[in-house]
């Protein structure tokens, strides 16, 4: 518990002592929420879709919370290139602790930009539907976050860089995102695509989270929930039998 | 309390340490000695569980490195031959995620990292964070870190190099002072051959992945009838300079370190 405490400790340290990721964190989202809830707010009420805000809040919590902890995956690369993760690695401390502990740290600071997020959706005009369900809805970040933060401590375990790190983000992380249905309704896709976001483990966090905030879910919290618990096992599994196998 | 049998590491084309074969008694302070390149760095790093030998064995206190690999971390402490801290981090925060990584009972944390800090004369500095540091204040970090939690076994990968002679004097008197009052068993490697003759029980040559000699100070420079171990290092290695294969993590930690060090 200790190794597990002291290395969640480290990240939040690291986190709150780096003042352009706090800017950073709280800049792309913020402009995500006026360029879009302001620029296609009008058009998405007059096809009769009612408050774009409402939609749009808990896909960009989600969307803060998914690239802040891939950002942990980019920790990974960092530690090895600037020599501390050797460090951790010789440490007689199984390699699964080492990962979860800067993983579960990594997501901590992944949900509390989410829930930043929230707190400016809340000056910008939104109310959820549902306040009494705010905490499961930052639970749900939360758990989504590690499960994330898990999957790139794999991939920043086998990664030899930065510029690799960001290609797989692109290429994987950025199609996830925008096939979940954050930013808009997925329901006129063609079938193949309708597919490929009900493979997407990123719209049943996006779906549980409208359900907590708004009360509106459609895979059904029951699915959602399943289907972020899958995710997070295999995440896990994943992370830890790559960065096992970390030679330094 | 280190054996290595037989052990071959092998990158791509390259061998890097061919068929390697030496033993290690506890209470020993052992030093291996080599030039550039020669697979020093690669031994320590399979005996620490870094890299996976191709071939043969080694084990650590009795603990195969490969498939008993959390047994033989418990083993040993090890000062890396390039930084490894935390840059990001107080000095006093590297030292307490060191000492719970070891599993340092809680209430001796404080007390030994002041001991230790206070050693290499960085107590007053304990708060600040590392990446204001020095690179010698970095490299005095590193040693207090790997001290910490009393290890039985101690790896120094060239632990002075860059430091000043007064905190060279000041680590290898500590050395002997564990080594002495604690049996315990010190392997490392430097460059400055009138350390490992002051300091070492036993030394060992290698050259090109391979051990061309082994004995202690005294038997060596008789073996090359030299007068120092310089001498017989020469002898036996050569005096041709060589060129390091490094790898690309290595090779980037090389140009940050000397960008940071300007």
């Amino acid at each position: 518990m200790r190794v597990l405490y002291i290395l969640w400790l480290r990240q939040l340290k690291r986190y709150f002592r780096s003042k352009s990721r706090i800017v950073g964190s709280i800049g792309q989202p913020l402009l995500f929420l006026l360029a879009l809830g302001y620029g296609l707010g009008s058009i998405y009420k007059r096809a009769g879709e009612g408050n774009y805000l409402h939609f749009l809040v808990p896909g960009i919590m989600i969307q803060t919370a998914l690239f802040a902890a891939m950002f942990f995956g980019a920790m990974i690369i960092f530690d090895r290139q600037f020599g501390f993760l050797k460090e951790t690695l010789v440490a007689p401390v199984s390699r699964l602790k080492i990962m979860l502990g800067g993983a579960i740290g990594g997501a901590t600071t992944a949900s509390i930009q989410g829930a930043l997020v929230l707190v400016i959706s809340f000056v910008l005009g939104y109310r959820p539907t549902r306040w009494a369900m705010i905490p499961v809805a930052l639970l749900i970040m939360l758990v989504l976050s590690i499960a994330i933060a898990c999957f790139s401590s794999g991939i920043g375990s086998f990664v030899e860089d930065m510029q690799g790190f960001q290609a797989i983000n692109q290429f994987l992380v950025f199609p996830l995102y925008f096939l979940s249905g954050a930013l808009y309704p997925l329901d006129n896709v063609p079938s193949w695509l309708r597919i490929v976001t009900e493979f997407n483990p990123i719209s049943y966090a996006v779906d549980a989270m409208r359900w907590s905030l708004i009360g509106e879910a459609k895979f059904g919290i029951g699915k959602d929930l399943i289907a972020l618990a899958i995710t997070l096992i295999i995440s896990m599994v994943f992370g830890a039998l790559r960065f096992r196998r970390i030679e330094a | 309390m280190i054996k290595v049998d037989h052990v071959t590491k092998r990158f791509g084309a390259i061998t890097a340490v061919d068929d390697v074969t030496f033993e290690v008694k506890a209470g020993e302070r052992f030093a291996l000695l080599g030039p550039n390149g020669a697979g020093k760095s690669t031994t320590i790093k399979m005996l620490t569980t870094l890299l996976r030998p191709t071939k043969g064995n080694m084990s650590l206190n009795q603990h195969d490195v490969v498939k008993n690999q959390d047994a033989a971390r418990r083993s040993f402490g090890i000062v890396f031959q390039d930084p490894s801290v935390d840059t990001e981090m107080t000095a006093y925060e590297n030292m307490q995620l060191h000492a719970v990584l070891y599993h340092v009972p809680s209430g001796q944390i404080d007390k030994r990292v002041k001991e230790l800090l206070e050693l290499v004369e960085l107590w007053d500095r304990r708060d600040s964070l590392v990446k204001t540091y020095s690179g010698g204040m970095k490299r005095r970090l590193e040693i207090a870190r790997g001290l910490l939690h009393h290890p039985k076994l101690l790896f120094l990968d060239e632990p002075t190099l860059g430091l000043d002679a007064q905190t060279r004097n000041l680590l290898w008197e500590y050395v002997q002072r564990l080594s002495r009052e604690q049996n315990m068993t010190i392997f490392f490697t430097t460059h400055y051959m009138e350390e490992a003759e002051a300091n070492a029980s036993r030394i060992a040559f290698i050259d090109h992945g391979k051990i061309i000699a082994m004995g202690t100070a005294v038997e060596l420079k008789k073996q090359t009838n030299t007068r120092s171990l310089e001498q017989a290092y020469l002898k036996m290695t050569g005096t041709k300079i060589r060129d390091e294969q490094v790898d690309p993590h290595d090779a980037w930690r090389e140009r940050h370190r000397a960008r940071s060090m300007r």
